[in-house]
């Protein structure tokens, strides 16, 4: 279900916990499966639980707690902009209405050629740099205009 | 101690006491959702806010330890105005539509709603809908009433021992639900349906069927396994609605298992039998009572004169009476030999010269949560007995050690300390090895284990489940079990099969030494059998034999409540009412006796047994039949001091040596949860449960390798002359060459002993 | 990036300047670990840490302000079996962004600061939470565990010291009130983050049921400073009750936003000078000084104040984590407040009744104001609404998500009013 590579991570995280507390590195589990799988299908999820000795809901009820993880499929790229106040302060309202320009999709949507999902975020906790935006849950980019915009956009395959 | 105040009342509690602890053992009501006696605090609903005198803010009560001096108002205008706030917040979204929903009359939140509402509401915006869940066919859902105090969740975590329902989701958006939709599986999910505050968990075979107030509630014992769960049966128009626990805190507890709480429905099966039959020339008819009794005792006249008393034999349900099982050990008696047993699926009745009084549990039920070390010999525990394994589960979450000598490997839903997962014939190896190990003999693996285990510890059991006292060699394991106890200074005890294991020998439904026990009035078979409340195919240890003997009597008269298929071999079928619809008692595991009386009347014609046998006693010219009521009969049957007559006790306990084992492989054929007697056999809900699923012939890998067979495969299943065709099942688990083909379905009785020789092989 | 002018950053950006200032050896060059070689050599008793911490008045950083060195104090001491440090890297409250410059630019110091915590508070496993959006902190993070641990700083038998402290890095993915101590202990236990009532409290049952101390990053980082050069010097970096320096993190209309490392009780003037004004030379309306869930100050108040816990405190609001929203008048309140009742419903955990439904209530009426659909009584019904969830929820989001709302009503109620009346804005 999970390549041997993503388990080798998830086993790296069980081993920052103490050995009757597997479950604590279920977050980290559902992060690696769903950067394998792009997205956590109910089955990705049975799977984690499962291997980490967790009644599936336990996982389920984590998988939907948090907002990072994705329960239905996403495009190649996720971008979640940060719309919060000290963002909205600073720019994030035109740095949205020129993404969404761009891409032709509102928040919660995914390009037809499946390459780009536009979410809405929260706080970062990077508001100094805003108007921001979070791909694929990994880099924050910042300071965002039309032409910081555009070569982000740009450089992703 | 420490002295507070609540609402001007002076009280002392003991330090630790929550305030709605000590409000509610001083009669002072507070209001709460999220708080249960039973499950961890959580706090969570805010119903209970309260005022603390110098509290800069309202405190929960459920999770607020008292201190000395403290000074709590529970109506005062802090705590009612937070309360109504909390009221207020907890209506927005909930449908105001009690008229129409299932909980109507029976709602928390209605109740608490007349007392701490606004009356019109400010929330003008639209409210929350969830989606129902569909989580099997137990429990119903309308999951926009939750009002999420997670009494479910924490029940299921902390009680069932499994986490199936969970809060999805955060906020406004959490949901209670199974993980996608699927079912409910443990055998105690009911109890979340009386724990649901509101209306968002009922019971589905209920569901619309009545309100509560138009049904009329009246105690009753539950006939099932032999704890004897307190119940509550309540009726409407003559017939059983619905069943809930009435709360005795030694016994079950506010807790039902599913199987007490939905079997009821098999009460009102159309299988029911409404009047006697009597099959003439290979026809079935139905008659009046005197038809009836008069061919029955004439019937029993003639075999009596022309082939002797002792080629009567009566057989009956562990699940009757003490009353019932009393009169037919005195008909029996009256009659003949004493031919009488209650032991159906017990296949090794060596013992019994050695027995000093009835099986029991040994202690009292309540003390099972408090042991350190047990050791369970051959048990498919939560099956057999779901609340008692909810009791050794809180005794190993305390810290207890549990220990296992067992044919099968299922998840106790606790840690086990160890277990040896044996064939059934290599368990009294097993069972003998640990005995040397406590008489200081080294011996290593897991019998090692296991006595060192037990050794630790204050209280200590050994108990002995189902599967040790259907066991062909039984008597070895009680022997060699009782002295493991006896080594160990720990207390010795039977898990009781059913309602009534114990009354049955209080009551003399088991032979003297002039009579036959079950297994001999099989092996040779008896020309006529009395059948009081058994599908004996079904119930007993060897259905083919059983059949077969059956089949073979010129005479065989069945007392049951359903028409069943004692059509195909009995002659006489006499309706005989259920535990519902009769006064009565049962003894139950822990030598308890409990006497209920009837919540309907009886169906149809159907009478109650001890009545029947009654008139039967008369009619058979015997002597001391003229009973006026079930009090006399019960009276007579449990005279005397009844805990002197319980004893685990064998006079001289000696095992027979340990021989090799049998080749070829061996049936472990345990009873399904919902196959145990009559009635839950006949229960529409409980039989869609996958507990309830077609049997299977399951066998580890390599056993599956040598049949030539791999799973899902359709197989031959034979035992003698018997066989059957099921599909071939894996589970790893199962010990070498053993195939687990459970018994007490129509599916698997024309086969063999319940633990003996099996042979598979390829279908087609 | 932490941009304060040469000559504040005295404790924790002191080397910010540098290059990869995040790596080891440039840690070391500028006196990294040298607090704790001083304790390790010294084997300085824990209560003398502790006796620093409480002179030199640092409060913790992460909202609350609760004095750290009572706070470790609270830790059982001849406790048999395992104790827990926890740091609180989950920053995530709109225009909090600090603790994210510090693992990025220092994170040693933060985990120097932890293995001092360890060795005084007995335990020998710390996590940080970090929050999950900011993965490159994250991953920036372990990199440095990893070199503590090579150079030996990390681990079984620290500097040949004898002592046995590690640390793991714990990954949020997603969830403000993951911020809220007992929220991240469930969250590191692997559940969803779900705040525990209190009592008891981490220091008796925290991490699996264990002793446990949570503090805030910058609060931990901050101890290096302390145990080197002991708490007065700390103290006299601020004012009395309130020492040392705070980074605080700007935002908003401003001409350069970002953090600030600044003494405590500098006046906020000066702050707002340094991070280059009022954007475009308009006129500043409002600030919310502590972060989102404090509430707001008109522009007037503020400018008479300082930057310290007592005298915002005294103004009628926080300083919480020193996250400093700048407002100019261009600024609709009712706009604003609408955005930040959002965060609050969406982010509210959905345990406790009062949050659970009056988050949302709070925000549909809110919404309904600002799109013109308002009605007269509705300025009540918040009012009432705030009051009926303050200080009646299990952790004090509830109370986060009451207070904006109070502090917008009580100084920018006619801004509502009009919104109300003419179903439209008046900025
Ligand atoms: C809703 C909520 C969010 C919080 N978020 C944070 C946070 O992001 N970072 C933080 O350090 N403390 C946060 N806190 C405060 C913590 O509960 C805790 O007081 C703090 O981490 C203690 O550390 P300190 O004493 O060093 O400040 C939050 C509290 C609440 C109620
Ligand atoms: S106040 Fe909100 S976030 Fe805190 S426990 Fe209650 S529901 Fe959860
Ligand atoms: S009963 Fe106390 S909060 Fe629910």
């Amino acid at each position: 279900m999970l390549s041997p590579e993503s388990l080798k991570k998830i086993d790296r995280e069980v081993a920052k916990y103490p050995a009757e507390h597997k479950q604590s590195a279920v977050m980290s589990a559902l992060r690696i499966a769903q950067d394998e799988k792009g997205w956590l299908a109910p089955e990705t999820i049975a799977f984690v639980a499962h291997y980490l000795d967790l009644q599936p809901i336990a996982a389920q009820e984590v998988a939907t707690f948090y907002n990072m993880y994705d329960l239905k499929p996403v495009g190649k790229h996720k971008i979640t902009v940060c719309t919060n106040l000290s963002c909205t302060l600073m720019g994030a309202e035109s740095a949205v209405e020129y993404l969404q320009r761009k891409l032709g999709i509102g928040f919660g949507e995914t390009t037809p050629d499946g390459r780009f999902t536009l979410k809405e975020g929260e706080c970062m906790g990077a508001c100094g740099d805003a108007p921001l935006f979070q791909l694929n849950n990994r880099k924050i980019c910042a300071k965002l205009s039309p032409e910081t915009i555009d070569a982000i956009l740009a450089g992703l395959e | 101690m420490l002295n507070i105040e609540i609402d001007g009342k002076q009280l002392t509690v003991e330090p630790g006491t929550t305030i709605i602890d000590a409000a509610d053992a001083a009669g002072i009501y507070i209001p709460r959702f999220c708080y249960h006696k039973k499950l961890s605090v959580a706090a969570n609903c805010r119903m209970c806010l309260v005022q603390v005198e110098k509290a800069p803010k309202p405190m929960p009560a459920c999770a607020t330890p008292v201190t000395d001096g403290m000074k709590v108002m529970t109506r005062s205008e802090t705590a009612l105005k937070a309360q109504k706030a909390v009221m207020e917040f907890l209506l927005i979204n909930h449908p105001l539509d009690c008229p129409i929903c299932d909980q109507g009359g029976e709602c928390q939140l209605q109740d608490l709603a007349v007392g701490y509402g606004m009356g019109n509401s400010r929330y003008a915006e639209e409210k929350r809908v969830v989606l129902n869940k569909n989580i099997g066919p137990l429990i119903s859902t309308d999951m926009t009433r939750c009002i999420h105090c997670t009494r479910c969740v924490r029940f299921g975590q902390e009680i069932a021992g499994i986490m199936e329902m969970g809060q999805i989701g955060r906020g406004e958006h959490s949901e209670i639900t199974t993980f996608i939709e699927s079912s409910i599986g443990s055998e105690l999910s009911g109890n979340i349906i009386d724990l649901c505050p509101v209306g968002a968990l009922t019971s589905k075979p209920f569901r619309y069927s009545a309100r509560g107030w138009e049904l009329t509630t009246r105690p009753s014992i539950s006939p099932h396994d032999g704890l004897g769960a307190n119940l509550a049966v309540e009726t409407k128009n003559n017939s059983v609605f619905r069943v809930l626990p009435r709360d005795n805190e030694e016994i079950n507890e506010c807790w039902l298992s599913d199987k007490d709480r939905f079997a009821y429905e098999g009460l009102n099966s159309p299988e029911r039998l409404q009047r006697p039959m009597v099959k003439r020339y290979g026809e079935w008819r139905e008659c009046d009572w005197p038809e009836a009794l008069e061919a029955v005792a004439g019937g029993l006249k003639r075999v009596r004169s022309e082939n002797g008393d002792a080629q009567i034999g009566a057989l009956a349900s562990p699940h009757a009476t003490v009353e019932e099982l009393y009169l037919l050990h005195k008909l029996m008696h009256g009659i003949g030999n004493g031919n009488v047993d209650h032991r159906l699926r017990q296949s090794d009745f060596s013992a019994d010269a050695n027995l000093q009084g009835a099986p029991w549990l040994g202690m009292a039920i309540a003390e099972v949560e408090k042991l350190d070390s047990v050791l369970v010999v051959g048990s498919t525990l939560r099956a057999d007995h779901p609340l008692l394994a909810h009791r050794l589960r809180q005794a190993v979450k305390r810290g207890a050690q549990l220990n296992l000598i067992n044919p099968v490997d299922d998840d106790l839903l606790c840690d086990v300390a160890n277990k040896a997962i044996v064939a059934p014939d290599a368990m009294v190896q097993t069972l003998d090895q640990v005995r040397r190990a406590l008489a200081g003999e080294s011996v290593a693996g897991m019998a090692g284990s296991i006595a060192a285990s037990l050794r630790q510890g204050e209280r200590k059991a050994v108990l002995l489940g189902n599967l040790a006292q259907h066991h062909p060699r039984y008597a070895d394991l009680h022997a060699m079990a009782q002295q493991v106890a006896e080594l160990l200074g720990a207390k010795f005890g039977f898990l009781g099969e059913a309602a009534n294991s114990v009354g049955a020998y209080l009551a003399g439904a088991v032979p003297d030494e002039a009579g036959m026990n079950a297994a001999q009035m099989l092996e040779e078979p008896r020309r006529a059998y009395i059948l009081l409340g058994t599908e004996a195919e079904l119930d007993s240890y060897n259905p083919a034999k059983t059949l077969a003997a059956l089949q073979s009597a010129q005479l065989v008269v069945a007392l049951s409540p359903y028409k069943h298929h004692a059509l195909d071999y009995a002659h006489v079928l006499l309706p005989v009412a259920p535990f519902s619809e009769t006064s009565g008692t049962f003894v139950s595991t822990e030598g308890r006796a409990q006497s209920f009386s009837a919540a309907v009347k009886p169906l149809g014609e159907t009478r109650p047994a001890w009545k029947v046998l009654r008139v039967l006693g008369n009619l058979m010219e015997l002597p001391g039949f003229d009973y006026e009521s079930s009090e006399q009969v019960r009276a007579e049957a449990l005279h005397g001091d009844l805990s002197a007559k319980l004893n685990n006790r064998l006079k001289a306990p000696v095992a027979k040596p340990v021989g090799a084992a049998a080749g070829g492989l061996q049936r472990i054929g345990e009873v399904p949860i919902y196959h145990a007697d009559s009635i839950v056999r006949r229960a529409a809900a409980l039989q869609k449960t996958a507990a309830a699923g077609v049997p299977t012939a399951a066998m580890n890998g390599e056993t599956l390798d040598r049949a030539g067979v791999v799973e899902g495969m359709d197989v031959i299943v034979c035992q003698g002359a018997g066989s059957v065709v099921l599909k071939a099942a894996r589970d790893d688990r199962l010990p070498h060459d053993c195939v687990r083909v459970p018994a007490g379905h129509p599916a698997t009785a024309m086969l063999g002993g319940m633990l003996d020789e099996i042979v598979v092989e390829r279908a087609g | 990036m932490a941009n304060t002018p040469k000559g504040q950053n005295e404790v924790i950006f002191h080397s910010i300047h540098l290059p990869e200032s995040w790596k080891l050896a440039n840690y070391l060059a500028v006196g990294g670990y040298d607090a704790l070689k001083k304790v390790l050599a010294e084997k300085m008793p824990p209560d003398e840490i502790i006796s620093q911490l409480k002179i030199s008045a640092l409060r913790g950083r992460g909202g609350a302000g609760f004095p750290t060195g009572l706070k470790w104090s609270f830790m059982p001491r001849n406790y048999e079996g395992d104790k827990y440090l926890v740091c609180n890297s989950d920053e995530g409250e709109p225009g909090t962004f600090k603790d994210r410059d510090i693992i990025l630019y220092n994170p040693h110091q933060l985990i120097e600061g932890m293995i001092i915590g360890g060795y005084t508070l007995g335990a020998k496993v710390g996590y940080n939470y970090i929050h999950g959006e900011i993965w490159e902190a994250y991953e920036r993070f372990e990199e440095a565990l990893d070199e503590a641990r090579a150079a030996g700083l990390l681990g079984k038998n620290i500097l040949g010291s004898g002592l046995d402290f590690d640390i793991h890095a714990h990954h949020g993915f997603g969830a403000y009130v993951c911020g809220e101590e007992t929220a991240l202990l469930e969250s590191i236990e692997g559940k969803k983050g779900q705040p525990r009532f209190k009592p008891p409290f981490p220091a008796s049952f925290g991490l699996y049921g264990k002793p446990t101390t949570i503090n805030n990053t910058e609060t931990l980082a901050s101890i290096p400073y302390i145990v080197r050069h002991g708490g007065q010097k700390f103290l006299d970096l601020g004012k009395p009750n309130n020492g040392g320096t705070k980074i605080f993190s700007v935002s908003g209309h401003v001409g350069k936003p970002g953090n600030y490392e600044v003494a405590m009780g500098t006046p906020f003037s000066e702050l707002l000078a340094m991070a280059g004004g009022v954007r475009g030379g308009r006129k500043l309306k409002a600030v919310i000084p502590g972060g989102s869930s404090v509430p707001v100050l008109p522009a007037e108040i503020m400018m008479q104040l300082t930057m310290d816990y007592d005298s915002i405190a005294q103004a009628g609001s926080y300083l919480g984590a020193g996250s400093v929203i700048v407002m100019d008048d261009t600024v609709c309140m009712v706009r604003a407040l609408e955005r930040l009742s959002y965060f609050y419903f969406e982010e509210s955990c959905g345990q406790c009744t009062p949050c659970r439904e009056g988050t949302g209530w709070l925000y549909r009426i809110i919404h309904r104001i600002e799109h013109g659909l308002g009605r007269p009584e509705d300025l009540d019904l918040l009012d009432s609404l705030a009051g009926n969830i303050s200080g009646r929820t299990i952790c004090a989001l509830g109370d986060a998500a009451a207070m904006p709302v109070q502090g917008m009503l009580k100084h920018f109620r006619h801004e509502f009013e009009h919104h109300i009346q003419h179903k439209k804005c008046m900025v």
